[in-house]
């Protein structure tokens, strides 16, 4: 059968990168970063249940400079997916659809993740 | 001619779900968890934030007691629950090969499942310590 050259829909780099889809992909992006996340903190607690040695080996990891910025990603990813999550939810009872409103929740939730994590290293680096 | 729910079950028809297979659960229980892990998360992160720089003596007393113990527990059980159903997502979007699509979501269901498990027995291992 003969090849037919029918037009193909614009693929994703067709499109210029607008604040709906880049926060759309963030939020799995973030998701997925979150899960191995998920292993650092399992670390973390496990060692803790295991011994002072176990505990000193993850928490002098958690404190290098490696650690502290990945900790900082963390904290990020875990504000930027919950800011977004709670939006998801309003989505889910059709509520915030509207363009204008989509785009100001888009930015609330920009702002509020990065308002957020610095506010936890501000308290933590002030309470330690 | 008699319609196209003719030629099915009652049962099929009154599950009412087709080549779908499954019903709203999935996109249920996803809801679910994240709704559990919004007090969660605020909790956990003022618990993580009094314990920066704490000795091991510290943390590990800290956890063994009942209500922080409790907290993190569920934590980890609305966590590790979301990571398998938004990961398993994520796995159905991009791999389209039956078999390893299989193969991956049975992988992050054992291993979710499995690093979840170990996360609460570290938390009991520490109340039983702390008792």
């Amino acid at each position: 059968m003969a090849h037919i050259e029918r037009p193909i829909s614009p693929h994703l780099q067709i499109y210029k990168p607008q604040i709906s889809s880049v926060l759309s992909i963030l939020h799995r992006i973030t998701g997925a970063a979150l899960g191995f996340g998920l292993l650092l903190f399992a670390w973390w607690l496990i060692a803790a249940a295991s011994g002072p040695e176990a505990y000193a080996c993850a928490s002098g990891f958690i404190g290098s400079v490696l650690g502290r910025l990945i900790l900082f990603g963390f904290t990020w990813a875990l504000f930027y997916h919950f800011c977004n999550g709670i939006r998801h939810l309003f989505w889910d009872m059709g509520k915030g659809f509207e363009l204008p409103v989509m785009h100001r929740t888009g930015w609330a939730v920009v702002a509020g993740s990065a308002a957020l994590t610095i506010l936890v290293w501000v308290l933590a680096y002030a309470l330690r | 001619m008699g319609s196209k729910g003719n030629y099915r079950s009652p049962l099929a028809r009154v599950r009412g779900l087709g080549a779908a297979k499954s019903g709203v659960e999935h996109w249920w229980l996803q809801r679910a968890s994240a709704i559990a892990l919004l007090p969660l998360v605020v909790v956990f992160t003022a618990f993580a934030i009094s314990l920066t720089g704490a000795s091991h003596a510290e943390v590990a007393a800290f956890l063994g007691r009942p209500l922080p113990a409790g907290i993190t527990i569920l934590l980890v059980i609305a966590a590790f629950w979301h990571l398998k159903l938004g990961g398993q997502v994520i796995i159905e979007d991009y791999v389209s090969h039956e078999g390893v699509k299989l193969a991956c979501v049975l992988a992050l269901t054992f291993a979710t499942v499995a690093v979840g498990l170990a996360c609460i027995l570290a938390v009991l291992r520490l109340v039983v310590a702390g008792a």
